[in-house]
């Protein structure tokens, strides 16, 4: 920790950059993002098996960019998340100064989106064995199991969007639920309002979901949400050989296709 | 006791199916009644979103159609819509609606014959089915009559 | 009304609860829901989650709904004709085991509905509602109660408050006619409490911070935009702090319909979204994040206590709870109060 907190400062020092989005203290047993801006502050990173949260959502926070030249402690999700929005061309090579800290608490620079690749190539960046078996549960339930499943969580959903907010891949500045003319999505929480939406955003994350689970996490009604984008990361990598952020230069899944795509139910 | 007659709505590209489907009344041929065409430039502009909504409006059933491959009028669209399909089938299934309640097909404006086909066995299978009862009971017509308070 | 000192059995509880329903009253209590807590109807007390510190989401929904009609048209031939909803169709309602910052949240919302002309959908409801509080014997870090001038027994805004003061006695305090006409009910199961010192059985939480100050240096923080920005980085501006907080009032109204049939409805809202400011013209007077956690503090603590004489906040700490990226109202409250102005 103290490697990182010395490297943040020096970074600070020789104007490399004018804010570190790191980890800090937060309240009780949690963990915060934080913005170090001076020596002083960089005193307040922490690194430890708490930090999981996907930080690279800040990136494109306009407030955060305002601050200047920025540097981010990276985790693995993270660093996807740079990858797939890189890819979609809202972040640019060696914009951003990218640190990551091995498992052996020593620190990586990540000098350019290259560098990133090939450490995601020889990393496993796939979904959790526990993830992995709730989706099975899920799948193994009949049709009308996994409606009553489904509608039940999405009742208790108030609409705050913390799923929207904290994922970093929804950053379009008008969101389609706001659109109203149409109203496609109704606004409502109610069942087929909160249906709607979360169908919605999945699909709107099919393809570049890195499956960092910020969505589940923020959700305060404790709803499952990254389990309907997750679904879909098998199917679209065995179905299309594409999966989300893993190089900075790939093409959406959805917005490509090939001539020889496979189905089993056109007639 | 009125009995059920499914209401399918049909999305359709311009191009082949919505002319196939007119091949098949030009010919004469008869098919069930219970279809309402909606006709698309293309099967890629149709947006999945539209298809919960024909269900949220009262429909039991959905056909989506267009272009065989390689033949859209405009080029790729369906290679596009094709994708979509396949991604929004499995996130739909996963969600718990019913994908048997939606036929997805290629129609080409020579197919007369086979848009009659595809319309008559949907119903019939439709109708085997029911109504869609889940899907009724969020619909946008059960909101219009019904007490929304979420105290319940 | 002079209040009254009351015991009562722990286990004559269930007995309240079947009679309230057999009375006719709707009974909402804190619910678990996997690792929730919600609020909901019930019909027993086992249902009941009564040893939760509080529930994930204020009580408020009792008289304020996070879904609500409002009105009903329809279209006919000579134009669209509408139906006005009755806002007193509302069943008797009891709101059981909430704790004391649901009730006295209520009186925020009783100064935002109640301004004349009155919003009659909280009104009505409100007035149907009886509030049967719980008072707390355990607190959190999040719990700042008692420096927003409540406490883990406040009774203000309940009509009973129920304490614990053994395993199996509960003392009854019958505060309100709406409160000793609910207690009537089971009139034969209190029994004379004679002295009790409630204060015993509650939890210690320390105020941390003197709310006038904290007013008053709000107010005069308004142009402080470095204060603002460094709190709020981290903000997503999502709406979990205000749909949770039982105090946060403000809402949306949008219209579904089909063909023939529509229908208004309110909607919770909330001052955190981007868009809540949006003008028709583009121009949005709050476009970034921290002008809205300014507007959020500063419409708690300094707007309302000025214009509607309360303050906009219970201390009850959901809204950093729910909160995903941490944002803790109670140490930005307690930094603001160390400033020197």
């Amino acid at each position: 920790m103290n490697e990182l907190k010395n490297k943040v400062t020096q970074l600070l020092n020789d104007k490399a950059i004018d804010v570190f989005i790191g980890y800090g203290q937060g309240s009780a047993d949690r963990i915060r993002a934080i913005f170090v801006r001076t020596a002083e502050q960089a005193g307040n990173l922490i690194f430890n098996a708490s930090c999981t949260q996907n930080l690279a959502g800040y990136l494109l926070k306009h407030e955060v960019k305002h601050l200047g030249k920025l540097g981010i402690l990276a985790n693995t999700a993270a660093l996807r998340s740079m990858m797939q929005l890189a890819s979609e061309f809202q972040i640019r090579d060696s914009e951003v100064l990218v640190l990551f800290v091995n498992p052996d608490g020593s620190l990586t620079e990540f000098s350019s989106f290259i560098s990133i690749e090939t450490f995601l190539g020889s990393t496993d960046t796939g979904i959790t064995a526990d993830e992995k078996s709730r989706i099975e549960k899920l799948e193994a339930m009949t049709v009308k199991e996994r409606w009553e499943f489904w509608n039940t969580e999405f009742e208790k959903c108030i609409k705050c969007y913390a799923c929207r907010a904290a994922c970093p891949m929804c950053y379009c500045h008008r969101c389609t639920t706001d659109v109203n003319q149409p109203q496609w999505i109704p606004v409502a929480s109610h069942e087929r309002g909160n249906l709607d939406y979360h169908l919605m955003r999945a699909m709107h994350l099919a393809g570049r979901c890195v499956n960092c689970g910020e969505c589940a996490n923020a959700c305060p009604m404790d709803i499952p949400l990254n389990l309907l984008t997750y679904q879909l990361i098998e199917p679209i990598k065995a179905d299309f050989g594409a999966t989300a952020g893993m190089k900075a230069d790939a093409m959406y899944a959805l917005s490509t296709f090939k001539p020889e795509d496979k189905e089993n139910f056109i007639i | 006791m009125q009995e059920f007659e499914p209401k399918i709505v049909a999305f359709v590209c311009n191009w082949c199916t919505y002319a196939g489907a007119d091949l098949t009344g030009t010919s004469r041929i008869k098919y069930s009644a219970n279809v309402k065409i909606i006709r698309f430039p293309c099967t890629g502009r149709i947006d999945f979103m539209i298809l919960m909504k024909a269900f949220e409006n009262g429909a039991d059933g959905i056909i989506v159609s267009g272009c065989h491959p390689n033949d859209c009028h405009y080029s790729t669209g369906n290679f596009h819509a094709r994708r979509r399909w396949i991604v929004f089938r499995n996130l739909l299934n996963f969600t718990g609606i019913d994908t048997e309640r939606i036929q997805f097909s290629w129609v080409s404006a020579a197919e007369g014959f086979k848009w009659a086909d595809v319309v008559n066995n949907t119903v019939a299978r439709i109708n085997e089915m029911g109504p869609y009862e889940n899907y009724s009971k969020i619909a946008v017509s059960t909101l219009l009559n019904e007490e929304v308070d979420s105290n319940e | 009304m002079e209040k009254e000192l009351k015991k009562l059995k722990y286990s004559d509880l269930s007995k309240l609860i079947e009679r309230f329903g057999s009375q006719g009253y709707a009974v909402l209590a804190p619910v678990h829901k996997g690792k929730i807590v919600e609020i909901e109807a019930v019909q027993s007390l086992d249902a009941i989650a009564l040893d939760v510190l509080l529930s994930t989401q204020s009580a408020k929904k009792a008289a304020f709904p996070k879904v609500e009609k409002v009105l009903e048209y329809t279209l006919e031939k000579a134009g669209v004709k509408q139906q006005a909803i009755d806002p007193g169709a509302y069943g008797e309602t009891i709101l059981f085991g909430v704790r004391p910052c649901d009730a006295s949240g209520f009186k925020s919302l009783d100064a935002i509905f109640g301004e004349a002309p009155g919003d009659q959908f909280y009104l009505r409801k409100k007035e149907k509602t009886t509030i049967i509080s719980f008072s707390c014997p355990t607190a959190d870090e999040y719990c700042f109660c008692t420096s927003v001038g409540g406490g883990p027994g406040n009774t203000e805004g309940s009509d009973l408050q129920i304490t614990a003061i053994s395993k199996e006695e509960l003392l009854v305090e019958i505060l309100t006619e709406k409160g000793k006409k609910v207690s009537s009910l089971f009139a034969d199961l209190l029994t004379d409490a004679g002295e009790v010192d409630k204060a015993k059985f509650l939890a210690d939480v320390k105020v941390v911070f003197e709310l006038d100050s904290v007013v008053q240096k709000t107010t005069s923080s308004f142009n402080n935009m470095e204060l603002w920005l460094d709190q709020s980085l981290r903000c997503i501006g999502c709406g979990a702090c205000a749909f949770v907080c039982p105090t946060c009032a403000c809402f949306d109204f949008q219209d579904e319909q089909n063909t023939k049939k529509g229908v208004r409805l309110r909607l919770w809202d909330s001052c955190g979204f981007s868009l809540f400011t949006l003008h028709t013209s583009g121009h949005n007077p709050r476009e970034v994040q921290s002008q809205r956690w300014r507007q959020r503090l500063m419409h708690k603590f300094s707007y309302m206590p000025e214009q509607l004489k309360v303050v906009g906040c219970e201390g009850c700490g959901r809204c950093s709870r729910a909160c995903p990226v941490d944002m803790n109202v109670k140490e930005h409250l307690t930094s603001i109060g160390q400033l020197t102005i």
